[in-house]
């Protein structure tokens, strides 16, 4: 059989500085992408985000946990209350389990499910399955994204309100002696970022290399990047790889608040309008939650076993912008790190920028970061910038932080298995868009798609990018 | 092509018993503790209240080209700047710096900040409704508004230190901070190591950076009882593989390491301080309360890490002593930790496990948490430079049930080649390293 990937290499893209990327080379066990599964604001799974992303539904809503109109945006890209009963998830004898799961565990285990169940994967959590898996134990790793877990509001603070002084603050002294026993011995373990493998990966029995990356909104690419280093030295076959998390709880709208990512909008705004990717008149993002884990597998055990197999993840690079503030609130304003990030993933997946079909570009609303992704784009795509489809998705998720890049790889995946572009909404004026991108509204097309490069960057001045290509 | 060798060219750290590589070994020699009552904050009434902390006399700008950039600098982030300075410089990159910065690239197994906690308490308290048992949002906004400062707040992010890091080094390559508890910083330079034997980067700056003596840090691992509660003198309360140990005691700071591509430090006439040759990492796959029993996970890393540097643990050498002549235990003085890894090595190396000597230096420094698994590398390296062997403190009544070689209470002179360093984290993620001296061949 002809291998497609050889055959590309042979046309290797000039590039402009081949000292740096003559050491990035392919992997030789390539990896594939078998299954997807997301939690955002409009549900558990795929069905619900694609239905969403195909008619131009926003997934921006009033808060329903608390009243956020003492900040300067009410709005948070929030499943509805009854989106997610965790016990529908976890089998059976883990159901004890969901008891020590924070909110970001719960939609990290929750993807999970879908991805296994979309990648037609036998686990443990298949307890009808007898212990017949499609894996060994061994060869399952799980990479996993997470940011720092906010404390559940409510259960700490009435632990605390037992411990204060007489004008209100925290007693320390009854805290030490006292109040921390009203807190359950457990409540640590509901907190730490690596919860969200830990039980994803006893759920379904991965015993291979586990890790946690924490870099914010650049997270779920760069486990997406380890976990395909992974197979790639063949230290797991496969491994369920992606990110999540939910800022929508009161520290977490005060840090975009703080780091300069939240929008400025009032109770009688339209909260589909708020977020406005690539659009001059954006303000900004808002908080979300939710996320995807991802089936990565090695090319030829997902054969082995029978896999529908229709994406590979070809390319993968990464990079670290220069941050003036130094925290990288503000954005690297000539996008130098983004680009170098893409150009490193473009090459090692032996793609020339030309043939790019679409791009999932973070694309949060936040006026300097959707310039300096821009002046990414234009760098590495040229003029072609304003032609090539982007795909804009915080309309739905909000700033799901560590969750994002999950998504907008699963939304890439999915782009390729319908050969469909999604509607883009909010993006103002054809002409108008944010550095020249091609970033006006427009409804969902059908479109030939066969390699689609997915991006983010994060607060902290981390960035990430992957190459995925059609395999028919 | 063979992958390419990966040597570590400079470290440096940042512990309770100071701030230098030379002299912190030195009191790691002396078998000193670093243990004394908590400083941080008022934790008198804490069922622990001793710890330890990095000594006042650090100070983290003195380490810095221009501290202005690092003015709003947390904890975390201080201890890696230090570390790293030394680390840098050990390399000779202060003099030369790399050519190409974005052929430098960062894995941390940095921690997550510290809360600012009177205020973040003090804000949900003002924020609490008593009849609805729930925070009010619009006066918590209010309260935290006026009370929580915005660099505090971000600078509580777990990357915050990679950000640090890359603004003081002037580094552009790929960039990763894991979190993975108290195997964060083994797995960090597990996977830096593997970044450059992929070609993904020439230099790596890897280690961990983390503090958990604060209040709620203190009152997590209380609650879950992993402290040890010691009545009376703090530097005799970590007592790992003792009858009596009762728990870890914290300790902060930062390790880090320059990992480079073995050709890349000759060509600029780097000395290799050691080599790198084997990672391996698993997970449990248990529960996330206890550490399997048999000791799967850990053994599995082990493994790994053994078979990738081609070493037989069964194999004896020239000598007559097994191939691995030190193991840096994760060794946390919690009753499951020391039992099951000790388990776990006897699993791996079977017959030969007496035989080799396994310390655990969380005796003397306390438990660096995420960054524990760096300065515990670093002591390999520093064993196999020095021939000598760090003790485990307080060793003074043996668990009849653990009978390996703990090196205890007295450094020991021991020619030392190679090492292994293990860490295991809650959660069940375990991570080994094995580094071994720099030969040229």
């Amino acid at each position: 059989m002809m291998d497609v990937r050889q055959n590309e290499l042979k046309h290797q893209p000039s590039l402009r500085n081949s000292v740096t990327m003559r050491h990035f080379m392919p992997q030789k066990r390539r990896v594939v992408i078998t299954g997807i599964g997301t939690t955002s604001a409009v549900g558990v799974g795929m069905k619900s985000l694609w239905n969403a992303l195909i008619s131009g539904q926003s997934g921006a809503k009033l808060c329903h946990t608390f009243d956020l109109s003492g900040f300067s945006c009410p709005f948070v890209a929030q499943l509805a209350a009854d989106q997610l009963d965790i016990k529908q998830f976890v089998p059976k004898s883990y159901r004890k389990a969901t008891k020590v799961m924070a909110r970001d565990i719960e939609l990290a285990v929750a993807a999970a499910h879908e991805a296994v169940n979309d990648a037609g994967l036998i686990t443990k959590s298949h307890e009808a399955a007898d212990g017949k898996v499609s894996m060994p134990a061994t060869q399952m790793g799980c990479q996993i994204g997470a940011g720092s877990i906010a404390a559940e509001e409510n259960e700490l603070t009435v632990a605390f309100a037992s411990s204060q002084t007489a004008d209100g603050e925290i007693d320390l002294g009854a805290w030490g002696s006292s109040g921390m026993q009203n807190i359950t011995p457990l409540w640590m373990l509901k907190y730490l970022p690596n919860m969200l493998a830990s039980h994803v990966s006893i759920i379904h029995d991965c015993q291979g290399p586990s890790n946690t990356i924490t870099c914010g909104e650049a997270s779920a690419l760069l486990s997406i990047g380890e976990s395909m280093r992974v197979i790639g030295r063949a230290a797991a076959d496969c491994c369920l790889s992606g990110g999540v998390e939910s800022k929508v709880n009161l520290m977490g709208v005060l840090r975009q608040l703080y780091s300069k990512r939240l929008a400025t909008a009032s109770l009688s705004d339209d909260p589909s309008s708020i977020i406005r990717p690539f659009n001059p008149s954006a303000t900004g993002g808002m908080a979300g939650e939710g996320g995807a884990i991802l089936v990565l597998e090695e090319l030829e055990s997902a054969r082995a076993r029978g896999a529908k197999i229709q994406v590979e993840l070809a390319g993968f690079g990464a990079s670290q912008s220069f941050c003036q503030d130094t925290v990288g609130i503000g954005a690297e304003v000539d996008g130098a790190g983004i680009a170098q990030a893409i150009e490193t993933a473009l090459h090692e997946a032996g793609v020339k920028p030309a043939d790019v079909d679409a791009i999932v570009p973070f694309g949060c609303g936040v006026p300097g970061i959707d310039a300096s992704e821009a002046a990414a784009l234009r760098k590495v795509f040229g003029e072609r910038v304003s032609k090539i489809p982007l795909v804009t998705i915080s309309t739905v998720t909000g700033n799901c932080g560590a969750g994002f890049g999950g998504v907008a790889a699963s939304v890439a995946v999915q782009c390729l298995r319908e050969q469909k572009l999604p509607a883009r909404i909010q993006g103002g004026k054809a002409g108008e868009s944010v550095g020249g991108v091609d970033g006006a509204s427009i409804g969902a097309r059908d479109a030939v798609l066969n390699t689609i490069v997915v991006t983010t960057t994060s607060l902290g001045g981390q960035n990430a990018a992957i190459v995925l290509r059609r395999i028919s | 092509m063979s992958e390419p060798r990966v040597v570590v060219t400079g470290m440096g750290w940042v512990t309770s018993l100071g701030h230098t590589v030379d002299g912190v070994w030195k009191r790691l020699m002396n078998s000193e503790s670093g243990m004394a009552p908590i400083t941080h904050f008022k934790a008198a009434t804490f069922p622990t209240s001793f710890a330890a902390e990095v000594k006042p006399d650090f100070d983290y700008r003195t380490f810095l080209n221009d501290p202005k950039v690092h003015a709003t600098t947390a904890l975390n982030a201080q201890f890696a700047l230090g570390a790293a300075r030394q680390a840098w410089n050990q390399a000779g990159f202060h003099t030369h710096p790399p050519k190409d910065p974005r052929r430098v690239g960062l894995y941390l197994g940095a921690g997550e900040g510290v809360l600012d906690f009177d205020n973040y308490a003090g804000a949900l308290i003002s924020a609490w409704d008593a009849t609805t048992q729930k925070v009010d949002g619009v006066r918590w906004a209010k309260a935290a508004l006026a009370r929580l400062d915005a660099f505090k707040e971000i600078e509580q992010e777990p990357n915050m230190s990679l950000a640090h890091l890359a603004r003081e080094f002037g580094i552009r390559g790929p960039a990763s901070n894991c979190l993975t508890a108290c195997a964060a910083s083994t797995q960090a330079i597990g996977e830096a190591f593997s970044m450059i034997r992929r070609g993904d980067a020439d230099i790596m700056m890897s280690g961990g950076t983390h503090t958990m003596i604060h209040p709620l840090g203190v009152t997590g691992f209380n609650r879950l009882t992993a402290l040890s509660t010691f009545k009376g003198d703090p530097t005799l309360a970590s007592r790992p593989f003792c009858m009596s140990r009762d728990g870890f005691v914290m300790g902060e700071g930062s390790g880090m390491v320059i990992l480079e591509k073995l050709e890349h430090a000759l060509a600029r006439g780097a000395t290799p301080l050691a080599e790198v040759i084997g990672y391996g990492s698993s997970a449990d796959a248990f529960r996330i309360t206890d550490i399997q029993p048999e000791g799967r996970g850990a053994a599995a890393a082990i493994n790994a890490a053994l078979q990738q540097a081609h070493i037989d643990p069964a194999a004896v050498g020239p000598d007559g002593r097994p191939l691995i002549h030190y193991i840096s235990a994760h060794g946390t003085g919690t009753k499951e930790n020391d039992s099951i890894e000790t388990r776990a090595v006897k699993v791996v190396f079977g017959e030969r496990a007496k035989h080799i000597p396994m310390s655990s230096i969380k005796s003397m420094m306390g438990h660096l948490i995420a960054a524990a698994g760096a300065v515990e590398f670093m002591t390999c390296i520093l064993a196999i430079q020095h021939g000598m062997l760090p003790p485990t403190r307080n060793h003074h009544d043996p668990d009849p049930a653990l009978d390996l070689d703990y090196v205890p209470n007295v450094a020991r002179k021991c020619a030392v080649d190679t090492c292994i360093s293990n860490s295991f984290g809650f959660g069940g993620q375990n991570d080994t390293l094995v580094v071994t001296r720099y030969k040229t061949s």
